[in-house]
């Protein structure tokens, strides 16, 4: 099993969000985590990635059967973890192919893979971009600054393709997204889509379920799955809304 | 007060070996006044509100030999319009001004910047003192570096007037060495429809200050006052800074931003002045400073002073550290902690150099400021 989270309770300031979380995820498969907003969908991003605001209470995540909880967030990024933001951060002065070797070498130190200089790394970044149809332009753009909402998230995915992780977490990837973007962004993660890595989708609305089918559909509410299925699951939820999810997390 | 005594006639000796040789009437009869004003009143102190928190009495009671400047002939005019009684260190400085004048000619465009660059001796005070003039319509670049490698003592300063629709931008790079003291002070007037861009790098020296003043004489002047300070180690840098508005619709930005580690210690201190006469102003002042340390420290100042009420102006200062989101966003890319706080703050100091479009300096600033950081981004 590549994720394993157990009755997990965790929260922030002294607020409990998730109260007995309970989730499997193996290679190969593709996760949707929905729920109403306040539900804990993003907690549970944040804690999986190692948010050092968010607190874990009780309970344990076990990833490729070690406690990731013990690991800093870099180490976890390093161990195949990787988060997309909602909200990608700009890193103004770093340009984007500057900032994606940095993390794909240390990435590569780590697992005593050769890195690669940035020659090397340049050609690597051409054929990732294609995955996004992201030009070689932004290359040389400063992280994210300037970028459309669209761009940012493409940007992320990119990212996702450069270090191919174990495990990619897409926390509400799909927020802020036009038509457009949102069927690139949706198309690059079925391209990245494999049997040696698995993806969890973390989304309020059904909407980019119709472009990345998943396996499984979680509901949460109140910060525990209250239902869970298959993709038809997504449907249904679009059909009837989440309130009466929310009465069966009380 | 024994100590200044005995400072101000050790530049005594110097300044009348310089006067008797002064050929210029005009000027030596400004360097005497300044003269006697530096007698008069002596270096600044902390009990001065301007020097509240830079104390210069342990540099300026060390022994420096003076190098005394030499006049080229004309110009007097502007530096009558100098402001030497601004304090101890300006008044010295035209008593011994080593003046430099530049003139762009009306409506000529300079392709090549003009750069002044100033290295220090060792144990030795210069005086360097420039006069730009940039006439109607002309359009010019100035860069003005000071490098010293050694305990100097540079006591300098620049006089822009900036012409009725000229165009001015001007680099200020303060990068000497750990050990040498530094005073500047710019002085700029803007002309009607004129503008003045400036970017003041400040990465070097133990005790450094910079004086500015920008003033705008007629209406349309646009002008940014921006800079930078970088510090580590036992410096200080202190900033002043004036914008004054006493004219209708004129705009003026600034941004300010500061890096302390270490020991080090800054003062940023910036007066926007509108006048009551200045409708139709557009002022912004920011000053953002990034502690990387538990002993550094910064005292900001950003002050608006207002006169009149038909006026767009915003200022603010922060003091803080790095944005925890920003920092975990690296983190999750497999960053470690170090090299990520680092890339940040490149980041952080990063708007303001990028200002620079000489691409020499800009990535010469880039270079220090990493190695600084060390952290090494190749492309």
């Amino acid at each position: 099993m590549l994720l394993e989270v157990k009755d997990l309770h965790a929260g922030i300031e002294g607020k409990e969000i998730l109260k007995g979380l309970n989730l499997q995820v193996n290679k190969g498969e593709v996760h949707a985590i929905m729920g109403p907003n306040g539900s804990g969908k993003s907690t549970l991003s944040k804690v999986l990635a190692g948010h050092p605001s968010y607190e874990v209470i009780s309970g344990g995540v076990l990833f490729e059967g070690k406690d990731l909880l013990e690991l800093e967030p870099d180490e976890r990024a390093r161990e195949g973890v990787f988060m997309a933001f909602q909200y990608p951060v700009e890193v103004p002065g770093v340009s984007n192919s500057q900032f994606l070797r940095l993390a794909y070498n240390e990435k590569a130190k780590h697992h005593g893979q050769e890195e690669l200089d940035p020659l090397e790394f340049n050609d690597y970044l051409k054929e990732k971009a294609k995955i996004v149809e992201m030009d070689p332009q932004f290359f040389k753009r400063s992280v994210n600054e300037g970028f459309s909402g669209g761009e940012k998230k493409r940007n992320e995915i990119l990212q996702m393709a450069v270090l191919e992780p174990k495990l990619a977490i897409l926390d509400e990837t799909d927020s802020g997204l036009d038509i457009d973007a949102l069927r690139i962004v949706a198309e690059g993660v079925n391209k990245l889509r494999s049997s040696e890595n698995a993806i969890i989708l973390v989304t309020h609305y059904q909407r980019l379920l119709n472009y990345i089918q998943p396996d499984f559909v979680h509901v949460l509410a109140n910060g525990k799955i209250v239902k869970e299925g298959g993709k038809e699951l997504a449907l249904e939820l679009e059909e009837k809304g989440y309130d009466w999810v929310k009465a069966a997390g009380k | 007060m024994t100590a200044e005594l005995a400072k101000a006639t050790n530049f005594g000796v110097a300044f009348r070996e310089l006067i008797e040789v002064e050929k210029n009437a005009d000027l030596r009869s400004l360097r005497e006044k300044a003269f006697a004003y530096f007698e008069a009143t002596g270096f600044p102190t902390p009990r001065q509100e301007d020097w509240k928190y830079t104390n210069v009495a342990p540099v300026v009671s060390d022994q420096w030999s003076v190098v005394s400047g030499t006049s080229n002939g004309d110009n007097t005019e502007v530096l009558k319009a100098f402001n030497f009684d601004r304090n101890g260190f300006t008044a010295l400085n035209l008593a011994f001004a080593d003046i430099k004048v530049l003139r762009i000619a009306k409506e000529t465009s300079l392709a090549e910047p003009i750069e002044f660059t100033f290295e220090g001796e060792d144990g030795k005070a210069r005086f360097p003192h420039i006069v730009v003039i940039a006439e109607a319509g002309s359009k010019a670049t100035i860069v003005e570096t000071y490098a010293s490698n050694t305990k100097s003592f540079t006591n300098a300063a620049i006089q822009i007037i900036v012409e009725d629709n000229a165009n001015v931008t001007h680099y200020r790079v303060q990068k000497d060495s750990p050990d040498a003291f530094s005073y500047g002070v710019t002085e700029v007037t803007l002309g009607r429809g004129s503008s003045y861009n400036s970017t003041n790098v400040n990465i070097g020296g133990g005790l450094s200050r910079h004086d500015i003043e920008v003033k705008f004489t007629a209406e349309g002047g646009e002008a940014w006052v921006d800079g930078l300070y970088m510090l580590g180690g036992a410096q200080h840098h202190d900033t002043h800074s004036i914008i004054d508005h006493t004219v209708p619709n004129c705009v003026s930005h600034q941004t300010y931003k500061g890096v302390l580690n270490d020991k080090s210690r800054a003062v940023f201190n910036g007066k926007v002045f509108v006048r009551e006469n200045a409708h139709g102003t557009d002022a912004q002042q920011s000053n953002k400073n990034l502690l990387l340390s538990n002993d550094a420290r910064v005292d900001t100042k950003p002050q608006l002073e207002i006169f009149n009420d038909d006026v767009k102006c915003a200022h603010g200062a922060t003091v803080g550290q790095l944005e925890e989101e920003e920092l975990f966003y690296l983190l999750t890319r497999g960053l470690p902690e170090s090299l990520a706080r680092n890339l940040l703050t490149y980041g952080f100091v990063e708007q303001i150099i990028n200002k620079i479009e000489i691409d020499a300096i800009k990535s010469e600033l880039d270079a220090a400021v990493l190695n600084r950081l060390n952290v090494k981004l190749e492309v």
